[in-house]
């Protein structure tokens, strides 16, 4: 597509956690297809700056879909209309002129707004840190070639691992059910040899975290996965019931 | 002020294992009653903080982004250097040692790059043990390949995520101690500032970036992890959010400043599109493995390519200039990254530069996926070629992707003496904030190499040493320092609240970059550094009238946020240059285009500048002052660089 586009953009604003928020509409004028649709947004901040007004507040960092920052819902879909991307890699060229572009944060009540489209994802880190490792302390390791892990059981744990922790499958699913984000992370480990010894453990505890935090539950409705920037799959999912399933027979694990 | 780097004595691959022993040691039951603080989770950050709460120090973590796993390191994408020799191709520490020092022309400490390339195989020992998935051949090792600047394959990777997948594993271990109580996390918190007392550091001024609260730390001692100061060119292929804040507000603190002109510019990125772009992407220098880097051979022809008069497969194998391959018939398209660059820029420069703008060359895949089969090639670099395609809307396996330098990595930082601790006792930095390592240019797939390094198997060591020698007792921040110091964060923060001019903090930021790359970027001279050094105090002086900063502290200010680390760069953008000006050969990254071969590479003077810069800060618009550490060589001979 060439030339610039005009744009007319419905943005949440909400001022903090605890206020009421709105939609404000906003024009987005002279567009370029090649802007990334964060730049568009910079755009836009930059003359309500000027205006003396407060910026749309977004979260975002690298800018090349790996940090797993930037987290908006676009019209009705996380990161936009394009499969297997993050928002900081739609370029507005996937828009046409004169479109209407409805802008929201993540929706779920395990990730309160902060402002505008920002929103605390505290609640992952909290899953993580509740059993998301292999206990090993910095040294007295083996050798990295004494544990050899077939490369087709190698590639499989890395698809898991590739998940960036946005979140779009909680804000994808209709019950905000973080069962892609917890499954992948699980399998990752449950698939490696250096996982097995705290594997039902593990499970165990990142599933209580994540009900902890009022994260809803499966439904296997599949919008995860449909919406998942790094295209994680469902199986994982099932892998985890698998493996929780066993972790309740298994009393004396470990 | 007398640098002592305290650099072990004896032969060179004994060093770091006397050290080691010569080093005090703290009591394990003794380790609870100190605490340390953690600033930034990326590599070396997540990586110290973890090791430091496993040997049971308290720590405190602070980063400021949402969660410690989005610190930039993710964003490393090639892979990580390690001695390992398991593909049997003759690599060894020594080797790995000398090639580090000499892609970093001569310029980096022997001592602490010796210490580099021996614990580099401890570190992939370490990742497996978490659980990072490494690429691997069908018998189940891991697999290797080979990176710029080096005839071995040492690099470990994870696809085109190593780094991703580096961190992820550090981030575990980060977690893991989270979990255990060890480690206190604070994310969504920026440093303002060090708090010393008596001329040591005992803690740190936080700003809380949702309520805007401004908070102090007491601690034993602090360790800067806070990455590199690449976004003073306004576009690099650093974060949004990367900024030299905390290891500026350490440098006003005392702490000196080395080398700050050292900068890297990465051969292979995404060229620019207009105005509007906000940051640049890296196309992992891995790519060089099997791309190959071309420009037309005439001008004529590279014209009628911009114009679009040409396509690209239309022309001939006899008229594109592989100039790499042609230059440097020995290492070929693996030139370490200075060489790269520079010598797309010279093509640019002729004339022969592709794209609608010219100011890009080609990498070429054809060649590979007609001998590998395109299947082969999306096993390899699949994810960059799909970021290529979502940001171009070019296909990359039917056209060569183009390309073109971009600011990636900073060198310099703060001068570390062999135990990374800065010029202020009890001050630490690790990672890319520290100049230690890479001397003028870094290679390919190092910096992940360094940040594991310094986080897991050099500060563990060196700090125990320091905290044996001060002792355990407590320091509290009810001492007036906490208190003097975190009245002089408010006071600035106040400052840039009452900005209410017409110009953005962005405008500014991008008119810094402007400044930067023009003048202190692949090619520098006496006349544009100068120049430049004018042009940057106009800036500044002019931000602190006619910059408009909305918004109050007491909420989630992006814009202020932004303000304050602008500000910052418009600081350390003069000490570049000045860093620059003083530097008057050319070494690695640093081309002054007075200082040149024959044949244009970069001509190093070692009679006169065979020294890291450590700069001292002395106030507000005050010049600062040069203090010099010579680089003695004992083991490497000095040569000019040759990749021919």
């Amino acid at each position: 597509m060439s030339g610039n586009m005009n744009l007319t953009l419905k943005v949440w604003r909400q001022k903090n956690a605890e206020s009421q928020g709105k939609f404000v509409t906003y024009k987005a004028e002279q567009v370029s297809p090649d802007m990334s649709f964060l730049e568009m947004l910079d755009v836009v901040n930059e003359g309500l700056i000027k205006k003396g007004e407060d910026p749309i507040h977004f979260d975002h960092d690298c800018r090349e879909g790996i940090c797993g920052a930037c987290s908006l819902h676009i019209n009705g879909r996380p990161h936009g209309p394009k499969h297997g991307i993050t928002t900081c890699q739609l370029h507005m060229r996937s828009f046409n002129d004169n479109e209407i572009v409805v802008i929201e944060p993540w929706r779920a009540s395990a990730f309160p707004v902060i402002r505008d489209l920002a929103v605390d994802r505290t609640s992952f880190d909290r899953i993580q840190a509740a059993g998301g490792f292999i206990s090993v302390n910095t040294g007295g390791v083996p050798d990295a070639n004494s544990i050899p892990i077939p490369k087709v059981v190698a590639d499989e744990a890395f698809n898991s691992a590739t998940c960036i922790g946005c979140g779009a499958c909680v804000a994808a699913c209709k019950n905000a059910s973080a069962m892609l984000f917890v499954s992948a992370k699980v399998s990752q480990m449950a698939l490696l040899p250096q996982g097995q010894p705290e594997r039902y453990r593990r499970v165990q505890a990142m599933v209580a975290q994540m009900d902890a935090e009022g994260f809803g539950s499966c439904t296997n409705t599949g919008a995860c996965e449909a919406e998942c920037p790094k295209e994680i799959s469902i199986t994982n999912i099932a892998r985890m019931n698998r493996d929780y399933f066993n972790a309740t027979l298994i009393k004396n694990e470990e | 002020m007398k640098l002592d780097a305290k650099i072990p004595a004896g032969p060179l691959a004994e060093k770091w294992s006397k050290h080691k022993f010569n080093l005090k040691l703290v009591n394990p039951a003794n380790k609870r009653k100190y605490t340390v603080i953690v600033v930034g989770t990326g590599l070396a950050g997540a990586s110290a903080a973890a090791s430091l709460a496993e040997l049971g120090y308290n720590v405190k973590a602070f980063c400021y982004q949402d969660s410690p796993r989005r610190a930039h390191s993710i964003a490393a994408q090639g892979g990580i250097n390690a001695a390992k020799n398991y593909q049997n191709d003759g690599d060894s520490v020594y080797r790995l040692f000398y090639d580090t020092i000499k892609g970093g022309d001569y310029r980096a400490r022997e001592a602490n790059v010796y210490r580099l390339a021996e614990v580099s195989v401890n570190i992939i020992d370490q990742c497996v043990a978490q659980g990072v998935p490494f690429a691997r051949e069908y018998g189940g090792l891991l697999d290797n390949r080979s990176f710029g600047g080096s005839q071995v394959s040492r690099t470990f990777y994870a696809r085109g995520q190593t780094g991703q997948q580096l961190l992820l594993g550090a981030y575990s271990a980060l977690n893991r101690q989270i979990n255990l109580g060890k480690v206190k996390m604070y994310t969504r918190h920026e440093m303002m500032d060090v708090v010393t007392v008596d001329g040591q550091a005992k803690g740190i001024v936080t700003r809380d970036l949702i309520n805007g609260k401004i908070e102090t730390h007491s601690a034993h001692a602090v360790l800067l992890c806070t990455g590199g100061y690449g976004n003073v060119f306004y576009l690099s292929t650093n974060a949004m959010g990367c900024n030299v804040t905390a290891a500026w507000k350490a440098h006003k603190r005392g702490a000196l400043f080395a080398n700050p002109c050292f900068t890297q510019i990465h051969p292979t990125c995404i060229p620019v599109t207009g105005d509007h772009q906000s940051k640049l992407t890296l196309m992992s220098e891995s790519l060089r493995n099997d791309g190959r880097v071309w420009v037309p051979k005439t001008v004529e022809l590279a014209q009628k390519l911009r114009k679009g008069e040409l396509k690209v497969t239309d022309l001939k194998e006899e008229d594109r200039d592989y100039f790499l391959e042609r230059k440097y018939p020995s290492f070929g398209n693996l030139v370490p990254r200075d060489v790269a660059s520079r010598n797309a820029k010279e093509m640019v420069d002729e004339g022969r530069g592709v794209g609608a703008s010219g100011v890009a060359v080609f990498l070429d895949f054809a060649e590979a996926i007609s001998r590998l089969g395109e299947d082969a090639v999306r096993a390899k670099y699949g994810n960059l070629f799909d970021m290529y395609m979502q940001i171009t809307d070019e296909n990359p396996y039917k056209q060569p992707m183009r390309i073109y330098p971009a600011v990636h990595y900073t060198m310099g930082g703060l001068w570390v003496d062999y135990n990374l601790q800065t010029t202020v006792p009890g001050l630490y930095c690790l990672g890319e904030a520290n100049f230690s390592d890479h001397g003028a240019n870094r290679l390919g797939a190092s910096a992940l190499m360094q940040g594991l390094a310094d986080g897991y198997f050099v500060v563990p060591y060196t700090l125990g040493d320091y905290l044996a020698t001060i002792g355990p007792k407590a320091v509290d921040n009810s001492h007036p320092a906490f208190e003097e110091t975190k009245k002089s964060v408010q006071e600035r923060i106040n400052k840039l609240l009452s900005l209410t001019g017409t110009k953005t903090v962005n405008e500014y930021h991008r008119e810094l970059g402007h400044i930067m790359w023009e003048y202190c970027g692949m090619a520098r001279t006496e006349e544009g550094l100068t120049k430049a050094k004018g042009l940057i105090r106009q800036l500044r002086e002019d931000f602190w009238k006619n910059a408009q900063v909305t918004g109050t502290n007491e909420e989630f200010n992006q814009n202020l946020e932004n303000a304050g680390r602008v500000a910052d760069f418009l600081e350390l953008g003069e000490l570049m240059v000045d860093d620059a000006l003083n530097r008057k050969e050319s070494c690695g990254g640093h081309f002054r285009l007075e200082s040149q071969t024959e044949e244009g590479e970069a001509l190093r003077d070692d009679d006169q500048f065979a020294y890291a810069a450590a700069w001292e800060y002395k106030g507000d618009n005050e010049p600062e002052v040069l203090h010099k550490e010579e680089l003695v060589f004992e083991n490497v001979k000095l040569t000019q660089r040759s990749y021919k």
